[in-house]
């Protein structure tokens, strides 16, 4: 059993994305039930590919400022902000552990 | 006559010779927009603008200084690409509402083209799917449902039931893309390519679908998904339509460091393109299981007209076909958990009234935002990052991947030129058969046939070949050469000029817009 509640509860933290229910938490079971099937290959050898354009250098651009001054426009879409800052809620505050947190994994 | 068929290059000439006006061109395309509107493939109209630009098209062209062929064209916009001052939703609820404060660097580029921007088209939320069916505006609808040559296939039993219910998928996930182009609502629209998304529902829908090679056009501003994989997709009615399209598109981006820095030269395809010293490759791992017998006929003969054209044609062997969907699995979701991340809430995008914590706060807002297909994703993709499974399972797909990558090189390298395969497994399904499998299952059945070129960043094209015996549009696939897309579309150009593919006579459903249809059906321009 590899997808066991306290790996589920770990997902659940580092996603910040919830399983919901039964159904997502099959979903995963089969989702790596399918990527499973990688194992069949031989690799041995081979390199990872990180891009097919891995034989070229990435463009750099010089390091000057060349646009900015849009901190009205950015700041349109944000729902809560003060100023020119964005108001996010406390930090630093982990997430509630398993047993407090609203989370469908709590029944397993 | 500007016969619906056309392609735009005789608009193009209509407009220059004053036969029609930008202005009556864009009031044509909204209307019919209006009209078509059971099709859903549109998720914003942006008619004020829109005529707008086309008004300062019409200026150009009466001072005889059009910016273009592009000039006064109207095209659509996947709803994946920002568009400075429309919203854009990449139909999720995590973006409703979200104004974009800038164009992507395609959008921008068509702007200055004198390009009329329409609107944004339906998707699967944030591009995830195969269908066009799991965004949160609905389904998109296929164009050729409503097509005299599918209504008289329909099996006369079920004229009984409710006609409306028997409608087919368009494919994904840029659906909306493909059925705008494909109703004749717009010339060209932009769709995006990951696993096949915008050569997938091109062959649904009877148009042709461009995925250009990796790092040929700019994905600044298109919202991600892979970034090694994704690329801007394009469809039109015609090959020289994609000619042109790419030729305003491609090249360096300064804001997408991800772009080759080649220079790129635009190209005009030859009239009479000549196939006769091209060596045609058949991949035989393309004859994958569930390829239905009449595209596997299809593809045969489509083999047979390159070789009486004097092409060489032959089998060749992509052995690590069969494992791109399963590495595309892996690698997929591992770039979408990280490409997810950035929607918390903070800055853009739906937010949660959450105000315990910063965690819990995002912890919410993306419970509320996204769907279960994106949600699903982020959480496997995690799953294959974790300390314990990355060189498991992400390393691995990697590796998977330089194999897949390399399986084209070494064909491309003994003197192929061209691959044609087959684009999809059959023809359009029924949207009640779609849904009864769920997106992760579609996904990796439909895409099985695209995917390969996304892995190698390969070219690949979708070109109308024939009606199935339902009635509905089958494509075929060119993959060309990595850069090579003058060549691919030349040998796509030669098929379309062989096959013919025959124009949707889309029944007029509302009467009361009898008279739009009309006008446009007679308009002549020569």
């Amino acid at each position: 059993q590899v997808v066991t509640v306290e790996v589920l509860d770990h997902l659940e933290q580092l996603a910040l994305v919830d399983f919901r229910d039964a159904e997502g938490v099959e979903r995963l079971k089969k989702a790596i039930q399918f990527a499973d099937q990688l194992h069949e290959v031989n690799t041995e050898g081979v390199e990872p590919m990180d891009s097919v354009l891995e034989d070229r250098c990435l463009y750099l651009r010089e390091d000057d400022v060349t646009e900015g001054n849009c901190t009205s426009e950015l700041l349109k879409n944000a729902r809560e902000k003060v100023e020119e800052y964005f108001v996010a809620p406390p930090g630093n505050i982990p997430l509630p552990k398993l047993e407090e947190r609203e989370t469908f994994l709590k029944g397993s | 006559p500007l016969k619906r068929g056309f392609c735009r290059f005789q608009v193009s000439a209509a407009l220059k010779e004053g036969h029609v006006t930008a202005t009556e061109l864009c009031q044509r395309c909204l209307a019919l927009i209006k009209s078509t509107k059971f099709l859903n493939a549109y998720i914003t109209v942006a008619e004020e603008t829109a005529l707008k630009q086309a008004e300062e098209s019409e200026k150009r062209y009466k001072r005889g200084k059009p910016l273009g062929v592009l000039d006064g064209i109207p095209i659509a916009v996947k709803d994946n690409f920002n568009t400075a001052g429309i919203e854009t939703t990449c139909a999720s609820n995590m973006l409703k509402g979200y104004i974009s404060p800038y164009n992507a660097t395609v959008v921008q580029k068509l702007l200055d083209q004198g390009a009329v921007l329409l609107g944004k088209t339906n998707l699967d939320e944030f591009a995830m799917g195969s269908g066009s069916t799991d965004g949160v505006f609905g389904p998109v609808r296929n164009p050729w449902s409503y097509s005299r040559q599918y209504k008289e296939k329909c099996d006369p039993k079920s004229h009984s039931e409710d006609e409306d219910s028997n409608w087919v998928i368009t494919g994904g996930s840029s659906g909306g893309s493909a059925a705008a182009v494909s109703s004749y609502t717009c010339f060209a629209a932009l769709g995006s390519d990951t696993g096949g998304s915008t050569r997938n529902p091109a062959a649904h829908c009877g148009v042709v679908g461009l995925k250009p090679s990796y790092g040929l056009i700019s994905r600044h501003g298109l919202i991600p998904l892979v970034n090694s994989m994704d690329v801007p997709g394009i469809l039109t009615r015609c090959v020289d339509d994609a000619a042109a399209v790419l030729g305003s598109l491609a090249g360096h981006d300064p804001k997408d460091s991800t772009t080759i820095q080649d220079s790129f030269k635009p190209f005009e395809l030859p009239d009479l393109p000549d196939v006769s010293k091209l060596l045609i490759g058949i991949p035989k791992e393309y004859h994958a299981p569930g390829l239905s017998s009449e595209i596997l006929a299809l593809w045969s003969k489509a083999a047979d007209l390159f070789k009486n054209a004097g092409a060489k044609v032959i089998e060749v062997s992509l052995p690590h076909t069969c494992y791109s969907i399963v590495c595309y699995h892996v690698l997929c979701t591992a770039e979408v958990a990280s490409n997810m991340a950035r929607f918390d809430g903070l800055e853009y995008g739906h937010r949660s009234d959450l105000k315990k914590s910063t965690e819990s706060m995002y912890a919410a807002t993306r419970r509320e935002g996204f769907n279960d297909v994106v949600r699903g994703r982020i959480l496997s993709g995690n799953y294959f990052l974790l300390k314990q499974n990355y060189e498991k399972y992400f390393i691995k797909a990697q590796k998977v991947r330089r194999l897949i990558a390399n399986d084209f090189l070494k064909v491309f390298g003994s003197g192929v030129d061209v691959l044609l395969t087959p684009t999809t497994l059959s023809d359009a399904l029924p949207y009640k058969e779609f849904i009864k499998e769920d997106n992760r299952t579609r996904s990796a059945q439909d895409d099985i046939l695209t995917q390969a070129a996304n892995m190698a960043g390969l070219p690949a094209v979708n070109v109308p070949a024939a009606l199935s015996e339902r009635g509905l549009p089958v494509g075929l696939q060119f993959i060309g050469r990595s850069f090579q897309e003058k060549q691919l579309l030349t040998v796509a150009k030669w098929f379309e000029k062989q096959v013919k593919f025959p124009m949707i006579q889309l029944e007029e459903v509302n009467r009361n817009n009898h008279d739009v249809f009309q006008h446009q059906k007679s308009a002549s321009f020569s």
